[in-house]
């Protein structure tokens, strides 16, 4: 609940700055969908963890190697803000100046994340086609019946699940 | 829900509001703020109401769960299509310059296709999220509603 007002006064907060792209998808995921989401899963869960039987060293190893490794990352960045930076010197004069020519359409948000970006917007839409299967696949898309539990046996690989 | 009448009457004028701005931001997002991404958000959010408000069941029986499966990679399917018409069209994957005679009308026709795919995916992304969540534990009524305004 708190989280969905912090998205909406954030919302808020994108419009000022003149990001309505940035503010329409913080008030419609952030406020309306995953507050949603937030309370369905909190509905599904109990308050008490379920004991594992065994210890899972591996996920821990796997998570700490990524960790580490996009924390060496961060050596190569540029300085936080300076003027300098690649991204205020590449791309963005050539967007900004040029997008009404090459593509015709006003809103450069549209024009850089459809047309210029496009491989990574397609991306994108994997990830959320990815997230969808992956609920079905983990939650069970048909309706499971009470009565017999084992009309939907649990899918192997979902071991997160176990923990609620 | 039966007994807060308030809502319901008031969810009854919102849902179609909210589905006609949704069609709005998806079809107007190269004028103004909006996508398919927004776009398709808002839309699931006027299904996910009903659902609320209302009852799932009846939810489901509007959107089935076939529809959704189909969609949901109709969108992707859309998207990644456009890529695959572009090259064979000679151009490179995504350069929508090749769609028409003229390069900005194909960027035109290519940025609506593309975010109508996205659109439809990210929506019934949302709509099959939700309903896989809140049909968790609950046993399948037997009785399908046959008729929506049976109050």
């Amino acid at each position: 609940m708190l989280s969905g007002i912090y998205s909406l006064l954030s919302a808020g907060l994108f419009v000022t700055m003149d990001a309505v792209d940035v503010a329409f998808t913080e008030a419609a995921v952030g406020a309306g969908v995953s507050t949603v989401f937030m309370l369905g899963a909190l509905a599904l869960t109990t308050s008490k963890e379920k004991r594992s039987s065994r210890t899972r060293l591996l996920p821990l190893v796997v998570v700490f190697i990524t960790g580490a490794a996009l924390i060496y990352g961060t050596a190569d960045m540029p300085p936080f803000g300076a003027a300098e930076n690649p991204i205020h010197q590449h791309v963005a004069p050539h967007y900004i100046q040029q997008s009404g020519q090459e593509i015709g359409i006003p809103n450069i948000v549209t024009s850089v994340l459809a047309s210029y970006r496009g491989f990574d917007t397609l991306g994108e839409t994997v990830v959320v086609f990815a997230a969808a299967i992956g609920v079905v696949l983990l939650l069970g898309g048909r309706f499971r019946n009470p009565a017999n539990g084992t009309a939907n046996k649990p899918v192997k690989g979902s071991a997160p699940e176990e923990n609620k | 829900m039966k007994q807060h009448s308030v809502l319901r009457v008031v969810s009854k004028i919102l849902i179609p509001l909210i589905l006609l701005f949704a069609l709005y931001v998806q079809f107007h997002g190269d004028f103004g703020p909006g996508g398919g991404f927004q776009a398709g958000v808002i839309f699931a959010a006027g299904f996910i109401l009903y659902a609320l408000v209302f009852d799932l069941d009846r939810a489901r029986w509007v959107v089935p769960a076939w529809l959704l499966r189909v969609a949901v990679s109709l969108g992707v399917l859309l998207y990644g299509g456009v890529g695959v018409v572009c090259l064979l069209l000679g151009g490179e994957f995504l350069n929508y310059n090749v769609l028409a005679h003229e390069p900005s009308h194909g960027q035109h026709l290519g940025i609506f296709l593309v975010e109508l795919g996205v659109g439809i995916t990210v929506a019934t992304a949302m709509i099959t999220i939700f309903f896989t969540f809140a049909s968790r534990g609950r046993p399948k009524r037997a009785v399908i509603p046959t008729t929506i305004h049976e109050d």
